[in-house]
């Protein structure tokens, strides 16, 4: 099984440096922006081009153009047999996805937020997740979870969840979270084009942001490897590591570090399940010290995890206690400067890199 | 047979000519010059709006004690009218009701759009009848189970406007105190359960509400606890699963509980008929074994004779009904997204049946109220919003301390901390400086 999986894995970061593809392109060597949406949009339309067992369900993504606009222009490209609008039912709809997909489609099966799909959850879980393990083999389920996870603004607790930690823990299931257009791009189409269930956890702040992309990324068939972090910013102090919105945020806290002379290497982690446990080793090997940044809760989070990885592999090169940033242990609540105080801040990570680094500022924000 | 009867006559191939309760046999009265011919759900069979100005001089409240009696008085009592005589005091105080509901929303947008509330907000414009024609008829006692679309719900159940419009801006004074915001609104006091984002989320807690209030009677032997719960729904949301397994127990166990649906044809872009295979909701019900009712939703009159039926059902140990009123939106679904699928002839068309007007044109005509009168409540509902507004902005946000708070009903959920004691015994805890 494992054999598989690099295989594929070496396939996929072959594809990603094949130059010849994109020569005949025409796009010249200065990057091109793309907002998340666009870099979603154009990688289900590119899957669905190429592969017509691939379709599209969910709540308001055909006459709507999608909840938050991310399939527009699908319903009208490929029709309503392949991007399908359905009722708000969403155990049901998950349901018909994975039925769907044991007879060898490939359906992309949009959340309006993940929170709705605890609704389904008991699909997800139990029948996409589980199936190849307990069929042995004979049933694989080629779909992909999409929507958006964690916190909005302001839409109160019931909107507001990061499941990155609950999906993360869950064997069967492969787990991604891209942050920049390329993320999403390369991610999405990894997940279409893979054979198992994939939970695709977007982030509803990032959909209008602008990333630049790589004439390479724009090519139809760039995919990003499932399972590898990236390293988006080299450092020499500090490590740390985050998904999703938080990246951003820890990009700026290591600008905001450097000038105070802490050079913090940041890794994306892009990849939940399964965690690229290499590249956070080698580089708190490299640095000695780690803080782990997400919005979720903390106690069982993706930092936990993350935690105990290092632990386990490299306690000997840890020059301090491992420092976790993440959401408030309460439910979202929805006053905005509560919200603000539940939500890890660039301050917050700042704070705790130094603290890693220096110890010498206390454990809790002042007032 | 009830049901049977229900079901025969929910049937009928002229649906949906018949805009009254199910239980009636007669024709409905209609004035073909009153009303506009209109087409529900899209189809070109027309709904005749039974004119409000045909009621007759009926005692309202010989109505309660018909309808507890026995089913047959049931029939007969609907049978005589299609309309509904009120007191001059009911009718002030369901205008009232349905004002204050419009100019709390409109406010709303306002504030909105100014900056004051934020994520996201459901405006009822439109859909007042439907709130306070079950409402305005139930005890205090009586639970509501709303949706997120439920700030008049709460007006009408009387959540003072106050604290709807605070907890709308997130502050301390807010009926949860700026933890629930819009899409949560719950008050202990006045019995509303809130408040649920998740469509049919809410279903299964006002069945529980219902199984309540007939254990304490039953089984606490608390014989005056007749307390009937509303539970408030849409129409995508009766596609859900949920819906149908509540549906089911509630019938079962002959629960206390009225399930409204408020049809507006429109689940955000999704319109009724493309998501729903039979879209003639109220049929569900008798599928269940309860009784199911199809009525205009844009006349408070209508809607407030329905519920009167149905809560007395509730009330008196028979069961549980399933009312599905024909209401529409008049703004989007939320705040946050100006995007509307829906035709603008349709959006016209309704907005000519605005529930307001009609009660206001049946009030004056009919003469329990004069223009002034009317009036004056209007002017006295703009400075309950007003007042609201004001209150809100005054009000102080949350403290820092506050976050930690209400996560759990016995702090000592916290944990036990790293110096032996309960977290929440730490006097930093509640000063909101303790790490957690």
């Amino acid at each position: 099984m494992l054999g598989i999986v690099r295989q594929k894995m070496l396939r996929q970061s072959l594809q990603t440096i094949r130059p010849t593809v994109t020569v005949f392109r025409g796009y010249s060597s200065a990057a091109k922006q793309m907002t998340i949406r666009e870099a979603l949009n154009s990688a289900l339309d590119e899957e669905m081009s190429a592969d017509p067992k691939v379709f599209l369900m969910g709540e308001e993504v055909g006459e709507y153009q999608g909840a938050y606009k991310i399939s527009k222009g699908l319903l009208d490209k490929y029709g309503p047999e392949r991007v399908l609008d359905t009722p708000i039912t969403e155990a049901g709809f998950t349901g018909i996805g994975v039925g769907a997909a044991y007879y060898g489609l490939r359906p992309i099966v949009e959340f309006m937020t993940f929170n709705f799909a605890m609704q389904a959850i008991d699909h997800i879980i139990n029948s996409a997740a589980k199936s190849n393990y307990m069929s042995a083999g004979q049933i694989n389920v080629p779909i992909v979870f999409r929507g958006p996870n964690g916190a909005a603004a302001g839409v109160g607790a019931q909107h507001s969840h990061c499941y990155a930690a609950w999906y993360g823990s869950c064997p069967g299931l492969k787990v991604l979270t891209p942050y920049s257009s390329e993320d999403a791009r390369g991610l999405l189409k990894a997940a279409i084009r893979d054979p198992d269930p994939v939970i695709f956890l977007e982030n509803e702040l990032l959909y209008g942001e602008s990333f630049p992309v790589s004439a390479e990324a724009l090519d139809s068939s760039f995919c990003l490897p499932i399972g590898k972090a990236k390293i988006e910013r080299e450092g020499r102090d500090v490590t740390i590591t985050a998904f999703s919105k938080m990246v951003g945020h820890s990009l700026k806290a290591a600008e905001i570090l450097e000038k105070e002379g802490i050079s913090a290497e940041v890794i994306n982690l892009r990849s939940i399940r399964p965690l690229d446990r290499a590249t956070i080793n080698a580089s708190v090997r490299k640095t000695n010290r780690l803080v782990t940044v997400e919005e979720g809760f903390p106690q069982h989070g993706v930092g936990a995890e993350i935690c105990a990885t290092i632990v386990e592999d490299s306690f000997g090169y840890l020059d301090a206690p491992v420092e976790r940033i993440a959401g408030a242990d309460v439910p979202m609540p929805y006053a905005a400067n509560l919200e603000r105080m539940a939500v890890p801040q660039v301050e917050d990570i700042v704070r705790a890199a130094k603290r890693a680094c220096h110890r010498s500022v206390p454990m809790a924000a002042a007032a | 047979m009830d049901m049977a009867f229900s079901a025969a006559k929910c049937d009928i191939q002229s649906f949906p000519l018949s805009i009254t309760s199910a239980r009636s046999h007669e024709k409905p009265l209609f004035d073909p010059l009153k009303t506009p011919a209109c087409s529900f759900l899209g189809s070109t069979r027309k709904v005749r709006f039974t004119s409000a100005s045909k009621l007759n001089q009926i005692n309202p409240h010989r109505r309660y004690a018909v309808v507890g009696a026995s089913g047959a008085n049931n029939e007969k009592e609907c049978k005589s009218t299609s309309n509904l005589l009120i007191t001059k005091e009911e009718g002030l105080e369901l205008y009232e009701d349905m004002i204050l509901g419009r100019a709390f929303e409109d406010m709303c947008a306002q504030m909105y759009y100014r900056g004051k509330m934020f994520g996201y907000v459901h405006l009822y414009n439109g859909q007042e009848a439907v709130s306070t024609g079950f409402i305005k008829l139930l005890k205090k006692e009586d639970s509501v189970v709303s949706t997120y679309r439920g700030h008049v719900h709460a007006l009408s159940k009387g959540v003072p406007a106050r604290a709807v419009m605070s907890e709308l801006f997130g502050k301390t004074t807010g009926c949860c105190r700026g933890q629930g915001g819009s899409m949560h609104m719950f008050s202990r006091e006045h019995y509303l359960l809130g408040g649920f984002s998740f469509i049919g989320e809410g279903i299964p807690v006002a069945t529980g509400a219902a199984f309540t209030s007939k254990y304490r009677r039953e089984v606490l032997k608390e014989a005056d606890c007749d307390h009937v719960t509303l539970a408030f729904v849409g129409d995508g949301t009766c596609n859900n699963g949920q819906f149908f397994e509540c549906l089911n127990m509630a019938a079962l166990w002959k629960l206390p509980i009225v399930f409204v649906v408020q049809n507006n044809l429109w689940a955000i872009g999704m319109s009724h008929l493309r998501a729903t295979s039979d879209p003639q909701i109220y049929k569900k019900g008798p599928a269940f074994g309860m009784p199911g009712i199809h009525v205009d939703g844009m006349d408070v009159l209508k809607v407030r004779e329905v519920a009167q039926t149905a809560i007395a059902r509730a009330r008196s140990g028979e069961g549980p009904t399933l009312v599905e009123c024909e209401t529409y939106m008049f703004g989007e679904h939320s705040l946050t997204g100006p995007e509307d699928l829906r035709d603008p002839a349709e959006k016209a068309h309704y907005a000519a049946r605005d529930p307001i007007t009609a009660l206001k044109r049946y009030l004056i005509e009919n003469n329990p109220a004069s223009e002034t009168e009317l009036k004056a409540i209007d002017k006295k509902v703009e400075e309950v919003v007003e007042d609201a507004v004001e209150f809100a902005d005054e009000s102080p946000h949350p403290l820092r301390s506050q976050l930690l708070e209400n996560v759990f009903a016995d702090p000592k959920g916290f944990g036990i901390g790293p110096d032996g004691r309960y977290r929440c015994e730490d006097p930093k805890f509640t000063e909101g400086t303790a790490q957690v």
